[in-house]
């Protein structure tokens, strides 16, 4: 674990299987993923430093690499989403700040949606299955990650729930991040799209602050909305602050709670956005 | 924080690429966009190189700035941070620099 910013690193880990779905960690040999190595050259002239080293390292040589620091993810990411095109399953992956109502959104979602479409839920916490229990409770399939002092998903953790959460082709996979609007951003899962949630008693200045999420989310979703009566939010302000870091960014208002917005919310989930690139931004 | 799991990535890289040589030195090249804080990269990195052919390292790391192209005008412009908006009041940029996150290069011996 790090000791300065107590981030784990990812040997702490741990999944747990929901009623509804069975373990089949057994199968899915397609999600073994090889160590990917890339070619590079070794750079066998001499070397001419312009800087004054400490210690003498007579023989040393420089390799070029220009590898994308986050390649190993986005290989692990572009796996995913092969394997889940090939089972014609759309992949959610949702982000937001801890309290927003993700996991209401689901109960809610799965409850009136679940009769038509198939969904099935990857819940990310740093600790406790509370999440899961409570998607579990609806009888749909769901599959705890915990992080341990992790704050986010990445490609692997999401390949290995793949493996015990078997989700049944033509589904709809939705994956809880861990609540949290920094680190997620930057990771990318296969995903189709990815959502973000702000609820109207967090403030309306959310996106200017973590600009790098909404930037790469491709749906905003505007919770608590029955509360605008009751707190300072202007609702034009935020979805302007979002467009300005994301022009692109779709926009939904909605109350889990109570209701409201939830169809629109269904006819996006009805539309099957089509396989995003691994672009995070 | 993600910049442990970042670092961790960059050790697991360089140690793919290297097959065991000693490393004397590696080169970042981490955006002023990308989200990722250098100096959060340096704090981890001792740690994350402690016991491999890492451990003792030099760290360099190049920031790149953020430079996007107007959608509207087709002006480029600087950014300073991923909130920013064309002199023509444009918020439609594309961006072209300043989201890098490579490892440049490494020394070994």
């Amino acid at each position: 674990m790090c000791s300065t910013c107590g981030c784990s690193d990812g040997a702490e880990t741990r999944l747990t299987l929901f009623p509804g779905a069975h373990d089949a960690s057994h199968s899915h040999d397609a999600n073994q993923h090889g160590d990917h190595h890339h070619d590079h050259s070794y750079d066998g002239h001499e070397h001419h430093h312009d800087h004054e080293h400490p210690h003498e390292h007579p023989a040393s040589r420089t390799l070029q690499l220009e590898q994308d620091i986050l390649a190993k993810n986005n290989h692990l990411a572009e796996h995913n989403r092969g394997w889940l095109e090939g089972r014609e399953i759309v992949a959610f992956n949702l982000m937001s700040s801890p309290g927003a109502g993700k996991t209401s959104l689901l109960e809610r979602t799965i409850r009136e949606l679940g009769a038509e479409i198939p969904i099935c839920v990857i819940e990310g916490d740093q600790e406790t299955t509370l999440d899961a229990e409570r998607i579990g409770a609806t009888g749909c399939p769901a599959v705890q990650i915990n992080t341990g002092s992790g704050c986010h998903l990445d490609a692997a953790m999401l390949a290995d729930a793949l493996k015990r959460l078997n989700p049944r082709a033509g589904s709809v996979l939705m994956i809880e991040n861990v609540g949290n609007l920094v680190c997620p951003a930057l990771f990318d899962l296969g995903e189709n799209a990815r959502v973000v949630i702000v609820s109207i008693t967090e403030g309306e200045d959310k996106p200017l602050k973590y600009p790098n999420m909404f930037r790469a989310a491709d749906l905003m979703l505007l919770n608590k909305v029955d509360l605008l009566p009751y707190v300072p939010f202007n609702v034009d302000r935020c979805i302007g602050y979002a467009r300005q870091v994301n022009p692109a960014l779709r926009v939904l208002q909605l109350s889990v709670l109570k209701g409201d917005g939830m169809d629109a919310w269904y006819s996006y989930l009805r539309e099957r956005p089509a396989v995003r690139d691994g672009t995070v931004f | 924080m993600h910049e442990l799991a970042i670092t961790e990535s960059i050790v697991e890289s360089v140690e793919d690429h290297v097959r065991g040589a000693k490393v004397l030195r590696v080169v970042l090249v981490i955006g002023k966009l990308s989200g990722v804080v250098p100096d959060s990269v340096r704090a981890c990195f001792d740690v994350c190189t402690e016991g491999t052919v890492m451990e003792g390292a030099l760290l360099d790391i190049e920031e790149t700035p953020g430079r996007a192209r107007c959608r509207d005008c087709a002006a480029q412009v600087d950014l300073a941070d991923t909130i920013a908006l064309c002199p023509c009041g444009s918020a439609n940029l594309a961006l072209l620099s300043g989201q890098e996150l490579k490892i440049r290069s490494v020394e070994v011996v």
